[in-house]
């Protein structure tokens, strides 16, 4: 182990698995100057050179249909948005091209590309078309997987793990945990794509999440500990789900809250609570919650933002009211 | 780098190719009145010169990415008319397994990345193949064909902006038949000259005749060594006409007198036929037309009784 910062673990990530396969190479806007905006690729031009460190135009498209060129004739690009609201330029090349083209080619093509959505998420006073926590779309377009790490040791094991998928992977980054120093297992670590980690064991109450609003997850349940014993499971992969580990801890517990920092309508909390009714509904001791993001565009206002964004607070009430009778 | 070489093509190539791209339309439109084909069919017929003389100057390696309109692209870079007739009667011997359909086909064996149902959708990829190929050092190219209506497309611009700057070998092929599905192009574009695009973005570029076979070779060739000398991208500007409308036996709405000039004067197998007639004699014309027709009415026949994709294989392939 090693303590490291979020963002510098996935450069690990990176440089490992570039150094492992030629044919892996980065692209994205401004990752070719000072280490990119975020110090997300930084010592890879040094290391790599100009043909795997891709510095781009401003040109989401182009790039992004680049690397879906690219994969289909062999490479695995690791292609970069600096900030997950601007895939919604690029959305023929996501949505159309990419996810589509392993069914439309009968199997035969491969799509191994990994789109990185830097700096998702709102509370930094970045405004509406900075802000957004995009991951429910991708995984409700057939054809992708998502993950969304919540720390440094996921982030640096889901990228290894992305980079090596022959599916087309979505990697939704948490802006928030980008600079927290975290221990970090050195040289070779995967994290399994599909599988959830159990952040803190619990009795009573099941409460999910991913990404940053783990932490807040982890906050709330300290904060009630002596009260109510809460299951804090971190998904880290939103599709596939894994609904094993998921079932297992709703039937312990009997009550279920997932939290997240995108709004509820359609989202992945929404289709976890799906499951859970669908197939163990008998195990239910209370209506499951989704305690999320309010349903608008991020505001810029510090008041106004924080009203809008999940917080501790709102996580913490809800476990209080689903454990109505038990405390 | 690897130096690949084509060998010059004989009229009779040529004139083979176009006549089996015609037909095999032709067989595909009969099919789709007869509910046999079902969905889209974006036909080609008028247009043959283009993808037989592109894909002629091109090798196996090289990798194209089409458009909705892709039958002929197709059968000019692969020849592969028993994995078309297949793919679009819907069956597991199709070259897309039968999942794709006539907008989607794909040969990676002889360099066909894909047809593409979205105006437009094909152009940054193809960028993608070239970039690959600049990476790997492989001598291939990437190449795009589009039409009027992708040339309105933002990503036309984005992607040659982008290869001009990575000055890999891109190729972007403009099929330029005078209308986006039914908008004439002087409704829909403000500058109809595609070299001065290209111009644009430090491009090289030639425009050549679209129904002329063999002076779209020539334009195509010259392209193609300019891509293999590592000089930068290319784009080919051919004039050409589409006799069918946009879509299966819609309405077409353009001027009949037009497109009976262009049937009557720019024939492309007319053009070639013309210009060699003795080598391309009344009896070969004949003798290829009769291989060439053999060859479709087997393909359609071992296709009508080829078997579906299988339910099973799909399931577990892709978990639903």
């Amino acid at each position: 182990m090693k303590k490291m910062m979020y963002i510098s673990a996935v450069t690990e990530a990176l440089a490992e698995e570039m150094e492992r396969d030629e044919s892996v190479f980065v692209i994205g806007e401004d990752v070719d100057i000072d280490g990119g905006v975020w110090n997300e690729t930084a010592g890879l031009l040094e290391r790599f050179g100009a043909k795997r460190v891709v510095g781009t135009p401003i040109s989401e498209g182009a790039f992004t249909g680049l690397a879906a060129g690219a994969a289909l004739t062999g490479l695995r690009p690791v292609v970069e948005f600096m900030y997950g609201d601007f895939i919604h330029v690029a959305m023929d090349q996501v949505a159309n091209q990419i996810a589509k083209a392993r069914l439309m080619f009968g199997g035969q093509a491969k799509m191994p590309v990994v789109i990185r959505l830097c700096a998702c998420g709102a509370g930094t006073r970045e405004g509406a078309q900075h802000s957004q926590f995009l991951e429910s779309w991708f995984a409700h377009l057939p054809g992708f997987v998502v993950v969304a790490p919540s720390n440094a040791a996921d982030g640096k094991g889901l990228m290894k793990s992305a980079i090596r998928s022959d599916l087309p992977v979505v990697f939704v980054e948490s802006r928030q945990i980008y600079y927290d120093i975290q221990d970090v297992p050195e040289g070779e670590y995967t994290v399994p794509i599909g599988k959830a980690e159990i952040l803190r064991p619990g009795e009573q109450v099941t409460l999910l999440s991913f990404g940053y609003a783990c932490e807040k997850a982890r906050q709330a349940a300290e904060m009630v500990k002596d009260k109510v014993d809460v299951e804090v499971i971190d998904l880290r992969t939103l599709k596939p789900l894994d609904t094993e580990t998921i079932f297992k801890s709703v039937e312990k517990t009997g009550r279920l809250i997932v939290a997240h920092d995108s709004p509820a309508m359609c989202s992945i909390g929404a289709e976890v609570v799906r499951r859970v009714v669908a197939e163990r509904f008998d195990y239910l001791d209370a209506p499951p919650v989704v305690v999320a993001s309010k349903d608008v565009p991020i505001p810029f206002n510090d008041e106004l933002e924080d009203y809008t964004v999940l917080s501790v607070q709102d996580i913490v009430d809800e476990i209080m009211k689903i454990s109505v009778g038990i405390i | 780098m690897k130096k690949s070489s084509v060998a010059s093509p004989s009229a009779e190539y040529f004139y083979r190719w176009m006549l089996a791209i015609r037909h095999s339309e032709q067989k595909l439109k009969e099919l789709y009145i007869d509910h046999k084909i079902k969905g889209a069919l974006h036909l080609s017929i008028g247009q043959e010169a283009v993808p037989v003389g592109v894909c002629a100057a091109l090798s196996d390696g090289d990798k194209v990415f089409s458009t909705h309109r892709s039958h002929g692209h197709y059968i000019a870079k692969t020849h592969d008319i028993e994995g078309i007739m297949a793919e679009l009667l819907g069956r597991a011997t199709g070259c897309s397994n039968g999942y794709g359909g006539s907008m989607h086909l794909y040969n990676y064996e002889k360099g066909f990345l894909g047809g593409n149902g979205i105006v437009g959708g094909g152009i940054s990829l193809a960028l993608g193949a070239a970039f690959s190929a600049f990476y790997q050092n492989n001598g291939q190219i990437g190449v795009t064909f589009f039409g009027d209506g992708a040339a309105n497309q933002g990503i036309l611009h984005e992607t040659l902006n982008l290869a001009s700057l990575l000055k890999v070998p891109f190729l972007a092929v403009c099929e330029n038949n005078g209308v986006a599905a039914t908008t004439p192009v002087e409704k829909s574009t403000s500058e109809t000259d595609r070299t001065k695009l290209a111009k644009a973005y430090k491009i090289s570029s030639l425009s050549a005749d679209g129904s002329d076979v063999e002076a779209v070779y020539a334009a195509a060739s010259k392209a193609v060594a300019h891509l293999r000398a590592g000089k930068g991208p290319f784009l080919l500007n051919l004039r050409t006409c589409r006799w069918e409308p946009h879509c299966g036996i819609i309405k077409d709405t353009r001027d009949q007198k037009m497109l009976d000039d262009w049937r009557t004067n720019h024939d492309p197998l007319n053009v070639i036929a013309g210009r060699y007639p003795e080598l391309l004699s009344s009896e070969l014309r004949a003798e290829i037309g009769r291989e060439v027709d053999a060859r479709i009415e087997a393909a359609v026949a071992e296709a009508m009784t080829a078997p579906a994709p299988e339910l099973a294989e799909y399931k577990r392939n892709f978990g639903v």
